[in-house]
């Protein structure tokens, strides 16, 4: 269930952000709420249908320059991979 | 206590007790909220709004049936505009396309459809009407629009047998989520307990048929299920803890920490029509009465699982031990467990019991 690297991940429908001005940042789905920190947040706000996920793979780790490239990657794919089991995201 | 106060996550906003159906197991109080008592539109609007500035993330709307009122489309406009993700808990029975169109346009983010079974003869037996075609016409309108849609299966002994059948529906169907809960034994249902409770070979044999549908369903329809505590060792974490996730608003506008807090003897409720319902969460008796830890008896009082389970739940305490105060009596470690094991073995004792809708069921009635 690995997801493919040209995919553009997106939120499903009923799967949302919360307001920016009402921190904590949450994904809000279906009696539920995850917390989104430093990462997971910036993995979930390239989820917007045009980012692949190589191009979020790529991003983050500029981003965490300081982290192992391929520590990201994994770190990243396995989060997808939770998300879409979740059901909070589909790929395109 | 009050300096490690937590924030409540959720709002279960009760708009009204009017419903059209007459589910044997209905989670509202056997008493039922008058429809002149009900919360006015503006009255809501002002309390979601408070909801949000407490912290609270998703607001659950239900009843009754809350497609019965008719400012609903203008009461989630307000939740969204507070900055609440919106969930609605219903039947699908009052809909139309028309009026599902609204809702979504006014800011409803997931909708939850229940259902007595995968058939026809479930709903009239269970609900007390005719429902089903009405839900599959309600779905196919839903799902063309951009919302969450789960499927909510209640599940009882006279239905847990047809689990294989309402996967296939739900395939069929195909929402984001589905949820197949066992009837939970407070109000209407506990009044049933003896004609709800599966036998322990059925929870198992279900057990194996959800394992098998989560695997086959992973990634594409999230699948929860919710089992009756009878059959567990150890309670659970009811509402996850006295006064500290959740807080439930009734039609007329009492605030209780859980659906059933109303049967428990010494309790008074505050109202939000005459207090801020900030004041309400952090200082009302009802909401401090089983905060934290000082009310536990033992052996809660010195048990490594306190902080993970607080001592399970206190209504089931009241229901089954006549007693809010002590340990669910669902906990092995509970001097009354024995009181659970003795509906088990009435249950699980006797002669295979035969699925039945001839059963003596007691059906909820409507407010006044």
């Amino acid at each position: 269930m690995k997801p493919e690297m040209n995919s553009r991940p997106h939120l499903v429908p009923g799967c949302r952000l919360n307001e920016k001005d009402k921190p904590p940042r949450m994904l809000l789905m279906p009696e539920r709420a995850l917390r989104l920190n430093g990462p997971s947040l910036e993995i979930v706000e390239r989820c917007d249908g045009s980012h692949t996920v190589q191009q979020i793979i790529s991003e983050l780790q500029q981003i965490y320059s300081k982290a192992e490239p391929g520590k990201v990657e994994q770190d990243i794919l396995g989060y997808l991979e939770l998300l879409k089991t979740q059901r909070a995201l589909d790929f395109e | 206590m009050n300096a490690i106060l937590p924030s409540p996550l959720a709002l279960i906003a009760e708009l009204t007790h009017r419903c059209p159906l007459h589910c044997v197991y209905c989670s509202n109080p056997v008493s039922l909220a008058a429809r002149d008592r009900e919360l006015s539109t503006e009255t809501w609007k002002q309390v979601l709004g408070e909801a949000a500035e407490l912290g609270v993330l998703q607001v659950d709307f239900t009843g009754g049936e809350p497609l019965a009122r008719p400012d609903l489309a203008e009461i989630i406009r307000a939740a969204r505009g507070a900055g609440l993700y919106v969930n609605l808990i219903t039947s699908g029975m009052p809909l139309d396309e028309k009026r599902l169109g609204d809702l979504v346009q006014a800011g409803l983010d997931h909708i939850q459809i229940s259902f007595q079974g995968a058939r026809e003869e479930s709903s009239i037996a269970f609900a007390g009407t005719q429902a089903q075609e009405r839900k599959l016409r309600a779905i196919g309108w839903i799902k063309r629009q951009r919302i969450a849609l789960t499927l909510n299966f209640v599940i009882h002994r006279q239905n847990v047998d047809q689990l294989e059948e309402m996967l296939t529906l739900t395939e069929q169907i195909g929402p984001g989520r589905v949820e197949f809960a066992h009837v939970q034994y407070y109000g209407w249902a506990f009044t049933n307990v003896r004609n709800l409770l599966p036998t322990r070979a059925q929870l198992e044999r279900s057990l194996e048929v959800i394992r098998l549908a989560e695997e086959r369903l992973r990634g594409k329809i999230r699948v929860e299920y919710v089992v009756p505590d009878y059959y567990a060792k150890y309670p659970k974490p009811c509402m996850g803890g006295w006064g500290r996730k959740l807080i439930l608003i009734t039609p007329v506008g009492d605030v209780l920490p859980c659906h059933a807090a109303g049967m428990l003897p010494g309790m008074t409720f505050e109202n939000v029509q005459a207090q801020p319902l900030r004041k309400i969460w952090e200082e009302s008796g009802a909401f401090q009465k089983f905060r934290g830890e000082e009310w536990m008896l033992e052996p809660c009082r010195s048990c490594d699982r306190r902080e993970r389970d607080f001592g399970g739940c206190r209504c089931q305490a009241f229901l089954l031990a006549k007693d809010a105060g002590v340990t669910d009596p669902v906990c092995s470690l509970s001097a009354q467990r024995g009181i659970v094991d003795q509906i088990l073995k009435d249950i699980n004792g006797t002669p295979p019991v035969e699925s039945s809708t001839k059963t003596d069921w007691i059906y909820r009635s409507n407010p006044a």
